[in-house]
Formats: structure tokens, sequence, C-alpha cells
């Protein structure tokens, strides 16, 4: 043995020492890290995806309102992909061959080995062609999924629409959404998503290194089945819904129609409308375009987002809180003299009645008598204590649900305006009075309302102190919903609102009544006709109401942007939406008048302020009654003309719509 | 002297070693079978498949290495020049006459059989190494004998490169470590460490850097060692020649690498990666391996092997299909069997009477190292892609020969071992 030896344990240590590196990687790579494993799965695994049908959405007669049509893309995986007649799929699928080479450059971009769009629902002709010839053409196949149909042509605002998911959704959903999946971005498809979409369905399939499917994963064992959404059924009667759509035909405003018994809303108008239909297909995104860029705004829901000052539907709430809070009982009269001195600013009444009751008052719209019980109300604790009672008057009027959102199930309601005592002591340092604020009493000023709320308000009369929050869907699937029964007291005695109604009765139905024209044959339409003052413009014209009075079935609001008096054109909308809801139709003389109200065009002048071109009424806003996407087209050419007329203006600046601001009064 | 005259070729041999031989070979067989499996023709026995192949290759391999052990062990010492001479004859020819696949010139058609001379010439070079060592005795501390040396071991090594042949030639680096054993200063050990860390240091560090931190340890060394005027003068010409080398890395490297190669040595050091090129096989093969996780998806169930995943997976990525089928666990057995086999050898080389063994036994182990630390790093991606088979385990007739006759000369000199010659 020479003393070199002892270097054999260098070798062997080297040896040992390597060996323990490479058993070091390994452990890292085999049993601490995944990244392989997912490598491997995504390696052989490809998932194809089998959309669900979205739930249908029934009306409340249980016709459909909202249902789906199929649809096919054409999906490509581009290395799959050999050589192929590029005219004769550009012929099949009716699109240039320039487009068939794009659009699979495009593809490529996305992904070499993922199958992904490579032309999206193309037409029946289009598949049916293909059908026949797929297999010359390798690497392509066709999914298909449904898209949605909106049988009625009404409803855009409240139906929302499905759109495919952008990349934030996919970052919110944590992994649900993947890349062409849709969703319902707004309305009702919005609100009841995760109802509606059901589940997709996974078919796992193995594939090889060279991209040849080598059967189920696993037998199966991974593979889900699509499962269609469940099916919604609204308190939605599509008769009403139809007919308030085309009363405000060319008319910008709202109707809420709302079941006092249920606080199912029965009809939901936003207008100006358009055709859902618009936003689905190919075409949604130039669609969605000039809905946006529309300067009359038919992208916003009025229903819930419009606010509008209550005006004469707080008058009612004003006398029911006078009587709760005994500062006034059913005979009191006022004198009117045509006006209310509020301090020494004067509040007009239209008319010159001299003494008036509460009956009468309420029936006359009588700003004089409300003033008067605002300020019995205010003042009833004395004068220094005014802060507190306007507090309590607000806090009792916002239980009617003024002031606040209804939590409606729809996405983006507003609450409205509706100040608390220290706002004003913020703004006249705590030195102000029932005088301030008179304005409120007759439901002007710094008080905004949307329709929903205005019509919940009528609800809760109509119920005689209680309201169930207004809802859109009545049931999922077979389960009838159970958020919706609650009953939300208002904290008036019952035996308080009879006299008011009567008030409410004789408006409509008693000669010195300020809705007379609006009486219904047989009915007992309770009702308030209300003319809102605009600052920017013609005074809205409104009407509140339900009936028929005794158990009553439907309360409705109607507000027409612009179109003066309450008696003049909402009224009688809402007259005809009651008729028609409780009987079915419109009787006699009346009929004739609803194709004449269709008609009116009540869209208000816009103003080009940048360029002081003053722009006629545009007759129509063509975005409405198209019953197919092919048909959809023709009639975006027209309004897309239509459209190219206003372009200049800048939304903003078109104030007689809505109005944020308050209102006060001279 | 009591040699029993009924089994006299077999006495002596060492069996655990013939038993780990087989045991790799079997493991081996049943990885190509899994690597080439397809459900469809499951059942049938193909012998012109590649796992049918191999099974030839093995018995054939076996017998030849059985009848190496009926050979007289000092044929091998008298032959090995002509052996050597023969190899070198063989990879001249390769030159000349060898098939080009892939860009090497590697192979030599007989027929349908094809013979990879760069093979039989790591067993010719050992030969002939240890014969000069055993001869004699130099201690490797003049010039003349490194000389000697590095002559035997390169011109093969040169043959190699010009096919060329990166992997094969690579192992001759395995040389190293039987002279070192036989006295060879361990600096050249040390050296040829450093030339390593410079090299890859050269790619991942700034050269300027790397120039201040050779230049602050020499000067920090020099001071340590003030009085020693020898080593003050040794280090600053290590010092010279590192910083010299810095810069011919990047020279070489630019000048002489090819394209594939330079990329390769990018993808290992992390500088690049790319999925689909020269990175593709590591990348299928570490997804392969890390598959497998602890215990491996079972034989024949792994999907990166049944579904072909990995390129070259029964030739030098077979490895792969045992991470991915066996897990952890079979790799650790696998990695375990080499290391007992070369701790084993170098302790049978120790045991030897004669140089000329304890030198060749050195060489067979070290040539097995080589072969296993390189290729299953480059299945790990700890190692460029170097395509060199897995001892015993990949497919192929010309690798499993060539290191059943490297592994049995060794073994039947070990019979000997009580011999002198
Ligand atoms: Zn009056």
């Amino acid at each position: 043995m020479d003393q070199l030896f002892n270097r054999k344990y260098i070798v062997q240590g080297l040896f040992i020492v390597i060996a323990l590196i490479l058993l070091g990687k390994l452990f890292y790579i085999q049993i601490i890290s995944d990244a392989a494993f997912v490598s491997a799965e995504s390696n052989v695994l490809r998932k194809i995806y089998k959309y669900p049908a979205r739930g249908a959405i029934l009306d409340r007669h249980m016709k459909v309102i909202v249902q789906n049509e199929p649809v096919y893309d054409l999906m490509v995986t581009p290395n799959e992909v050999k050589p192929f007649d590029t005219l004769a799929l550009a012929k099949a699928l009716d699109i240039t061959v320039d487009e068939v080479r794009k659009n699979l450059k495009k593809a490529r971009g996305k992904s070499t080995y993922q199958s992904t769009p490579f032309l999206k629902q193309i037409s029946v002709q289009s598949y049916a062609r293909l059908q026949e010839m797929l297999y010359r053409f390798p690497g392509f196949r066709t999914q298909d999924r449904t898209i949605r149909h909106y049988p009625d042509s009404v409803g855009g605002q409240l139906f929302g629409y499905v759109k495919e998911v952008d990349s934030a959704d996919i970052a919110k959903s944590e992994g649900f959404y993947r890349p062409g999946d849709y969703k319902g971005k707004s309305g009702i498809e919005r609100s009841y998503e995760e109802i509606l979409r059901g589940e997709k369905g996974v078919i796992n399939t193995v594939y090889d290194a060279h991209n040849t499917p080598q059967g189920s994963y696993a037998d199966g064992k991974y593979d889900i089945n699509a499962v269609s959404g469940e099916r919604l059924i609204s308190g939605i009667d599509m008769r009403i819904q139809k007919l308030g759509e085309e009363l405000m035909n060319n008319k910008v405003g709202a109707i809420v129609a709302i079941e006092p018994s249920s606080g199912e809303v029965l009809a939901f108008v936003s207008s100006p409308g358009y055709d859902p239909n618009l936003l689905v297909g190919r075409s949604q995104g130039n669609n969605y375009m000039s809905l946006i860029g529309n300067p009359y705004k038919p992208s916003m829901v009025r229903p819930i987002q419009g606010r509008y000052p209550p005006g004469s539907s707080f008058k009612p709430i004003d006398a029911l809180l006078g009587l709760q809070e005994g500062v006034i009982d059913v005979n009191t009269t006022f004198n009117c003299p045509g006006y209310y001195m509020a301090g020494n600013h004067k509040v007009k009444c239209e008319h010159v009645d001299g003494n008036i009751s509460m009956r009468r008052g309420i029936a006359r719209s009588c700003n004089t008598y409300f003033c008067y019980v605002f300020q019995k109300l205010i003042t009833r604790n004395g004068m220094k204590n005014q802060r507190q009672t306007y507090q309590d008057w607000r806090d009792k009027i916002a239980k009617f649900g003024f002031g606040q959102t209804l939590d409606i199930d729809l996405p983006f309601e507003k609450a409205g305006y509706f100040y608390n005592s220290d706002h004003y002591d913020k703004i006249y340092n705590k030195r102000w009075g029932y005088t301030t604020v008179i304005s409120q009493a007759i439901g002007q000023g710094e008080i905004t309302a949307t329709p929903l709320q205005i019509a919940n308000a009528m609800a809760v009369i109509a119920n005689r102190g209680y309201y169930i929050k207004p809802h859109l869907i009545r049931a999922m699937g077979d389960k009838i919903k159970k958020e919706y029964v609650e009953k939300n007291y208002v904290g008036v005695d019952a035996k308080y609102f009879e006299p008011v109604i009567d008030g409410m009765q004789d408006c409509v139905n008693t000669s010195w009544g300020t809705a007379i024209l609006s009486r219904i044959p047989d009915v007992v339409l309770c009702g308030k006709t209300g003319t809102v003052q605009n600052p920017h413009g013609k005074n809205h014209s409104v009407f509140i109401g339900f009936a028929p009075r005794d158990n009553p079935k439907i309360a409705i609001a109607v507000i027409v942007e612009n179109a003066g008096y309450g008696s003049t054109y909402a009224a009688p909308i809402a007259s005809y939406m009651i008729e028609k809801y409780l009987k079915g139709n419109i009787s006699g003389a009346r009929a004739s008048q609803v194709e004449w109200m269709k008609n009116q065009n009540l869209l208000p002048v816009l103003k080009d302020k940048t360029k002081g071109i003053k722009l006629t009424k545009t007759d129509s806003l063509s975005i409405k009654k198209i019953d197919s996407a092919k048909r959809a087209k023709d009639s975006l050419r027209i309004k897309s003309a239509t459209i190219k007329q206003t372009v200049a203006i800048k939304p903003r600046e078109f104030k007689a719509i809505i109005d944020d601001k308050p209102v006060s009064n001279k | 002297m009591q040699q029993q005259q009924g089994n006299r070729f077999f006495f002596n041999v060492d069996w655990i070693t013939v038993l780990i031989y087989i045991a790799l070979c079997a493991i081996g067989f049943t990885n190509i079978y899994a690597s080439i499996y397809n459900p469809d023709k499951a059942g049938v026995f193909d012998f012109t498949s590649s796992y049918g192949k191999q099974l030839i290759y093995i018995i054939t391999g076996l017998i030849l290495g059985l009848s190496i052990l009926l050979f007289d062990g000092r044929l091998f010492n008298v032959f090995s020049p002509f052996i050597y001479g023969g190899t070198l004859v063989l990879l001249l020819a390769v030159l000349v006459i060898g098939n080009k696949v892939a860009g090497n010139q590697a192979w030599i058609s007989i027929g349908s059989f094809k013979l990879q001379p760069a093979e039989f010439a790591k067993f010719g070079t050992a030969l002939l190494l240890a014969r000069y060592v055993g001869t004699f005795n130099p201690k490797f501390r003049d010039l003349k004998s490194i000389l000697i040396a590095a002559l035997i071991v390169g011109a093969p090594l040169v043959l190699i490169m010009l096919q060329p042949d990166t992997g094969s030639a690579l192992v001759f680096l395995s040389f190293m470590f039987p002279l070192y054993r036989e006295g060879l200063s361990g600096y050249f050990l040390l050296i040829f460490l450093g030339m390593i860390v410079l090299f890859v240091a050269d790619f991942l560090v700034p050269t300027y850097i790397l120039i201040i931190i050779i230049v602050s340890i020499a000067a920090l060394f020099i001071y340590t060692n003030r009085r020693k005027q020898k080593i003050i003068f040794s280090t600053i010409l290590v010092t010279a020649f590192a910083i010299g080398y810095l810069f011919l890395i990047k020279v070489a490297y630019e000048k002489v690498l090819a394209p594939h190669q330079r990329s390769r040595i990018e993808l290992m050091l992390g500088l690049k990666t790319d999925n689909r090129g020269a990175g593709y096989n590591v990348i299928q093969s570490q997804i392969a391996i890390g598959s497998g996780q602890a215990t491996g998806r079972g034989f024949l169930e792994g999907t990166q092997t049944k579904y072909g995943y990995v390129p070259e997976q029964s030739t030098d990525f077979i490895f792969s299909t045992i991470g991915e089928e066996w897990g952890f666990l079979g790799c650790s057995v696998v990695i375990g069997l080499y290391i007992f086999l070369l701790l084993r050898l170098i302790n049978l080389a120790e045991r030897q009477r004669s140089t000329f063994s304890r030198v060749y036994g050195y060489c067979v182990a070290c040539i097995l190292f080589f072969h296993v630390f390189i290729n299953i790093g480059m299945t790990i991606g700890i190692i460029p892609v170097i395509g060199i088979p897995l001892p015993l385990i990949s497919y192929g007739g010309s690798s499993l020969w060539s290191f059943t006759i490297l592994l049995f000369i060794f073994l039947k000199l070990d019979s000997n071992r009580m011999g002198f010659f």
C-alpha cells in the first residue's frame, strides 16, 4: 500500500457527492415542486368545453321572454392544420380568402396547440355547408353553443346583455371563467348570472406528442357533463311591458308597475329602449358603441338610475304623516289663495280654491295645503326644534323607500338624494327652519328619487302601510324565492290611508280631479298627477297611482320627461297600462287613444352647444323592433345614419334627461 | 496454486458486480419496453422492435462478457497496444467511410450492423494507459510521463472531436482520475475544476468583475505567503493564465463552438429559454421525470412516455422513463445501483496486486461515472445536452457491448488478481 492509496477516498467521495447532487435535484423536481406534474398534464390533456344553455326567462304568465338559439363557432387548432383549400373554406363561410388567412394568423398568435375560435357564430347555412366538407380542413372543428334570443324585442335595459368575458372578469373569477366563456354584463343577465349560466361540461382527451388524439383521459373519470342554467320566472307581464315600451316610443322617461301584494315588478320600461337582440351576436360590439353614443342615453336604466324630483307623490305621504302625528285630521282645511308664503318666498299653486280640505287638496294637488301640513309637522315641537322634527319627517318618509336603494335584483341601482338635517346644518350654520326646505313638502328641491322608489311608495299606499321589496324574478327553477316576502311597514296606521286614498280616487274619478281624462271604465283608479319642475326645459309629466281601490293589483309610476302636465301624457299612459293589465285589453275609444299616444314624439330638442346649431327632433331612435340578427343589421344602418346627425353632441351637455342637481323653487 | 480445474475460468469472479450488471441491463430492457410501448400492439413480443433488439443485445452481451472470462487475463496486457492501435484505425476509418447521422460522422455500417468506434476507443485507451502505468510505473512528477499519458488519451480524443462527438470526447477526461490515483498532482484536478468554474462564471458574471475577484484572491494569497518566493511566482503565473483563459473562453465560444452547442450551454446556464428548439428535449425530459413524483406513475402508465413527449427517450433520455414511471424511488434505486457499482469497482481496483489491473479498474469506474453523471445530469437539466448513453440502460448494441467488454475485462483481471504480470 503506497501513500497514494488515500486518493481512493477522494475519488469515491467525489462519486458520492455527485450522486447526492443528482438526487437533490431529483428530489426537488419530483417531490418538492409540482410544476413538472402540472406541465405534464397540460402536455397530454386537452379540455374540450361543452357550453351549457343559459337558463330561459319566463314572464308571469309563463310565456318565454328570453330563450336560446343555437350558434356555431368554427374553432381551429393551428398546429393540427395542414395545407387546405383556403378558397373553399372562405366560400363556405362567406368570407374572403384574406380573412381566412388573417383569422388563422390571429388564432396562431393565441395558441398553437389549443383550440381557439377561428370564426364566431357562423350562420346556420355556413354550418350546414361546413359539416359536409369539414374533413377537408384538418385542425378545424365546430363548437356549438347558444346565444340569447329575446322574442319580444323589448326590455333591453331590463334583460341586459351577455358578452364574452374579458381578462378582468377572468382574473376576478379566480379561474371559473376561461377565455371564450360568456357572462351576463348588465340587467337580469348580470344579477342572475350564477343561476342562468349553468355548469360548463368538460371532455378530457389525451393527445400524444404528435397532437393525435389518443382517446378519453382516465376513461372519462374527470369528464363533466354540461348542466343547463336554471330557468327564471319573472313577475313581468310581457303584455304591458311591450305596451309600455310602445307608449313610450319617442319619449324619454320610465314606467314602473308593481304588484303591491307581492312586490313583483310587472313592467319595467326605460325609454328610449332598445331591442336586446342588438346586443347579441357578431355585431354586438358595434351596436353597443352606438347605444353608448346615442345622446338620449338608451343605455341608462331609467327606472333605477333616473333621478327625478318625486314631486306630487310626496303629497299623499305628507297627508299620511300629518294624520299619524295628529297635526291635522281628516277635516282640517287650509286657505289656498293660489300660493303659499314661506317666509318671504312664494310657493305657487295651480289654482285658487280658498278653503280646501285634505281630500280635495290631494285630488287637486294643492301645493298650499301640503306646505301647511309640512309647516305643522316641522313646527309641532316649537320653532326651536325644527331641525330635529325635520330629521324625524325625513326618516319617516325614508321608510317609504326614499333616499336608499330598494335592493332590486338588478345591478347599478341608484339611491337618489334625500338629505339629513346635518346637511342643512352645515349649509345654514344651524340657522334654518321649515321655510328653508319648504319645497321638499311638495317633493321638489334637493330631493330626487328613482321611478322605482316612486312606484314603491304607491305600493305602500295600495297596501295601506307596507311594501315588499320590489323584485323582477319571483322563482328560480322550481324554487320560489324567499328573499322577497318580508313586509316593510312604514309606521302609519292603516286607518289613515282611507281618507288619503279618497283624495287619490277623486283625482281620477271626479270632475274636479286633475286626471279625470284618464278614468278607466269599471275600474277605480286612485292616483295623483304631478308636474315636476325642470329648470333645463319643459316640465316632466308624472303620474302615480294604483288600481283597483280595493284589493289593489297594480301600483304604477310613469314619468315622461319634458312632456308638461302630468294629466296630459303620464296619466293616460298609466291608465292604459293598468287597463291592459287588469282587463287584458283596452276598450272602446280608448284603444285609438293608445295608438295616438304611441305616435306622440316628445323627444327633447338637442342643442349642440359647440356649434350653436339647433338640431331637429330625431324622428325615431330606430333602434327597436328587430326580430332577428339579420334584420338588426339593416335597421342599424338606418340608425347609424340617425346617430351621425347628432354625433357632435356631447352627452354631458344634454341635461334634459336626468339631473342629479336639485331643483329649487324661486 | 489451488485452482480447481472444473470452473477455473470463473474462479474468483466478483459475482456481485455481475449481478449489478444484470440488474442494470434488466432495468434498461424494462424501460426501453415502456418507452416504445404501444397499447395497440401489447402482448406480442416483437424482435424487430427496440426492446426486442435490446434483449438480443443483452443476451449476446452476456455471452460476450462470459467469453471474456475464458481468456487469459494476461492477453489484455500483452495485446493492449494492438487493441489501442485498432481502435485508432477505426476512428480514422469512421472519418473517411463513416455515415453521417445528425451532423456527426460516428458510425460505420457493416451490413445492417452499425458500429460506433468511439465506444470501443474507451477500453482501448484504458488498456494502453494501464499498460503504460503498469510497465513504467511513472509517478507523473515529470513532464515526460505526463505528456505520454496525455498523448495516449489525447489521440483518440482528438479523432473523436473531429467527428465531431463532443459527448464521447468529454468522457476521455475521466482518465484524469486514474492518473491522479497513480500520482498525478491534485492541482491538475483543481485546475480542471477551476477551468469549469471560470467557464460557467464567465457567462453569468461580467468579465471585469471576475478579473477583480481573481486578482484580489491572488493578492491576498501572495500577502499571506510573502516570504515564499516560489509561491508568489506561481500564484502570479496562475493568475495570468486564469485571466488569459477568461478572454480565450469568449473568443473560443464565439469562434469554435457550433451555434447549437452554444445554445445548449446558454440553456443550461439559464441565460436563454426555448421551449420548442434546443431546449425542448431537456424541458420535456424534466417534465416527465418531475411528473413521476415520489413513487412514479407505474410501469407503462407514464403519459409523457406513452405519448412520446420526450424525444430520443429509449436512448439518451431513457432516464426520463425511469423518472416518470418509477418516481424518485426508482431514480434513487438506479443511482444507488450505479454508486454501489462504482464504489465496488474502486475497491476491487485497490485490491489488485498489479498496477495494470488497478489502473484499468479505475479507468472502468471513472468512464462509467462520467457517463452516469453527464447523462442523468443532462436529463434533469444540470448539464448541457451532451448525447452520451446511460451505461447498460440506454438502448443500443455498441454502447451495451462496449460497457460489457470494459467491465468484464476488469472482472477477468480481478479474478486473476493474485497473479503477477
Ligand atoms: Zn292650491
